[in-house]
């Protein structure tokens, strides 16, 4: 498959890189509901709990990004960007205390992408890096 | 009341000091690693004070003061303890206006937000649980002639609390009094965003409250929150936040099998029948003012609310009434009185504010009013702020299901009763919701029928102290603001005593 559900700036794939060399091997868990929801919380890979209805929506740099299954029915039809900006991000996401939080901007797909997200079939669920 | 002009102005009235130390065992200390970080005030995106960035040790230390001073605490009367609470809160009305002005610097909502609601709610909180303290009964129950049931009320211990940043000392308040009202020390990790408030409240309570009753320890989630929520000291767990991080702070309480209480948020439907319209009088005007809340502390609340659906008879002429009212906002300088929104509490809340703005016309949403970043002149011009926008769009876009907190509504219409209601419960949240309707009947079914720990009928955004708060779905667990919230901080101890000379007969 050649259409990516999410991608990453280099500006923030820099700064992922940095923070894999300070706490190891990462993720992303997409955040939703008040204060800092909405926004990707980035954490150790061992910390969070993938469960089994959260889905995979694939890898950026090779940090898997993960989104719960009930959101993703609202979200699958945009594509993601993971991006960072100046910021007083709250949460227990391991970039804010750089000063920096992650930022999702979004798009919708094309119809030809649509098509082709279709056509791979379903999306994966559940843990799909190892622990 | 004179209010300062200025943040610099403003800073020196409300007496803020350079740095804070973290206040543990009643005094304020360092951090043990001696960092600290920059809190910002959002107003002008400037320094205000330094706060310590605690870490693992700090909260140790913390938690040491909390388990030194909880038992001899949890064993004082209930009079004392209420009358110590009502000591806290005399003592915030007669600094109403300072703790304002610092909940202004600190936050960047308006100065009349912090001067009639935060402050007077949050004083509130403190008598209202320590009346609740005092009239909580023990029960007796007869089992049967010679056999009785007593239940008493005991405290858990010491309690986890994690704050977040839209109304930072009141949503302390909420956790605090009852925490401390039903006899737990209490060991309190403010947002990151904004230190500032809960710190000049140490200074206050500090000869008030036993050393190590009340302790508070700043920094990072990951740095300072995980430690607390993470530990086996704690007894219980409180968060206010989103859905990731209160699935965190699950999993660290299953690991020790801890309760938690949790307020992740919402999308919040605020629905408008025909019949509002029937008549322009004082009522219509209400309702107007009632879909003009979602600017409220810049749509920075988990019950904003953010999505408007209103009934296609009267859509057309009840948006253009509507927008009129968004459009008469008067924006500007949080400290000054007349101003009715201020700024974003952070530039990564501005930042996404926006890029929903952007996601949301790219899936098809009209903009009504307003739509970007606002620019102001002056000190401002390096804060955070957004113009009071509404959107016209359907339910199935994601400026519908997501949480923006910012001041932006969507708005959609409605058929019927029916279609009301399904697009109402068509969430994943059920925290608020806002039914307005001239017919007590309609108005009553749609509060039953929608899924919400909330539904304000006509009316919205009144959070007084005696009514229940807290979220169905995945909006969180718990109850706040009500008497109940002294359960979730209490053990039920029942002792089962037999007054009968005469063995069972079993052995």
């Amino acid at each position: 498959m050649t259409v990516k559900r999410v991608d990453i700036t280099a500006e923030a794939a820099k700064l992922l890189g940095e923070l894999a060399g300070e706490h190891g091997p990462l993720l992303f868990h997409q955040s939703g509901g008040c204060c800092d929801g909405s926004s990707p919380m980035c954490y150790p890979r061992g910390e969070f709990r993938i469960g089994s209805r959260d889905v995979y929506l694939g890898e950026v740099g090779d940090t898997p990004f993960y989104m719960s299954g009930p959101q993703f029915e609202y979200w699958q039809h945009t594509h993601l960007t993971v991006d960072v900006v100046p910021g007083r991000g709250s949460g227990f996401s391991v970039e804010a205390p750089r000063g920096v939080r992650f930022l999702i901007r979004s798009r919708l797909f094309t119809d030809d992408e649509y098509r082709e997200l279709k056509a791979a079939g379903p999306v994966q669920v559940g843990p799909q890096h190892g622990a | 009341m004179a209010i300062p002009g200025t943040v610099k102005e403003a800073m020196a009235r409300a007496e803020v000091k350079s740095v804070y130390g973290n206040f543990i065992n009643g005094k304020f200390i360092n951090a043990v690693k001696g960092q600290t970080f920059d809190n910002l005030s959002p107003i002008n995106g400037q320094v205000l004070c330094k706060v310590q960035r605690s870490t693992a040790e700090d909260i140790e230390l913390a938690l040491d003061a909390a388990h030194a001073a909880q038992g001899k605490w949890g064993r004082t009367s209930v009079t004392e303890r209420a009358n110590l609470l009502n000591k806290i809160a005399d003592r915030l009305e007669a600094q109403l206006e300072k703790f304002a002005i610092l909940e202004t610097l600190d936050n960047g909502k308006p100065i009349r937000e912090t001067m009639a609601a935060d402050l007077p709610l949050a004083i509130d909180h403190f008598r209202y649980f320590a009346a609740c303290v005092r009239a909580q009964e023990s029960g007796a129950g007869e089992i049967d002639h010679d056999t009785v049931a007593y239940h008493f009320h005991e405290p858990l211990g010491v309690v986890g609390q994690i704050i977040p940043w839209n109304f930072p000392l009141l949503m302390a308040a909420w956790k605090v009094a009852p925490a401390l009202a039903a006899g737990n020390a209490v060991v309190l990790k403010p947002a990151e965003q904004t230190p500032l408030t809960i710190l000049a409240f140490c200074e206050l309570v500090a000869d008030v409250l036993p050393p190590g009753v009340f302790n508070v320890v700043n920094g990072f989630g990951v740095e300072a929150g995980k430690p607390l929520a993470s530990s086996n000291r704690i007894a219980k767990i409180a968060f206010t936040g989103e859905t990731t991080t209160g699935r965190l702070i699950m999993q660290y309480a299953s690991e020790n099998l801890i309760p938690v209480t949790l307020e992740l948020g919402g999308k919040s439907p605020n629905v408008f029948f025909a019949d509002v319209m029937e008549k322009d009088d004082e009522f219509f005007d209400k309702a107007l003012e009632g879909f003009a809340m979602f600017a409220l502390n810049q749509g920075e609340v988990c019950t904003c609310p953010s999505r408007a659906l209103v009934q296609e008879s009267i859509y057309d002429k009840f948006m253009e009434k509507a927008v009129a009212r968004v459009k008469k906002i008067k924006m500007g300088h949080p400290l000054d009185p007349t101003t009715m929104i201020g700024a974003q509490a952070s530039n990564d809340q501005l930042e996404k504010i926006l890029s929903y703005m952007d996601i949301g016309q790219k899936e098809g949403a009209k903009v009504l009013t307003g739509g970007a970043r606002a620019k102001h002149a002056g000190e401002l011009a390096t804060g955070y702020y957004v113009e009071p926008t509404v959107l016209a769009g359907h339910n199935k876009m994601r400026v519908f299901q997501e949480e923006i907190f910012g001041p932006v509504v969507s708005v959609a219409k409605f058929k019927d009763f029916d279609d009301a209601m399904a697009i109402a419960n068509d969430t994943l949240y059920g925290l608020g919701a806002g039914v307005w309707s001239r017919n007590g009947t309609t108005a009553y079914r749609a509060g039953r029928e929608i899924k919400a720990g909330r539904v304000w009928t006509n009316c919205y955004h009144l959070y007084p102290a005696g009514a229940a708060f807290g979220g169905y779905k995945q909006s969180g667990i718990g109850r706040e603001t009500h008497k109940m919230m002294l359960d979730h901080y209490q053990q039920t101890k029942n002792l089962l005593v037999s007054y009968s000379p005469k063995a069972l007969g079993f052995f």
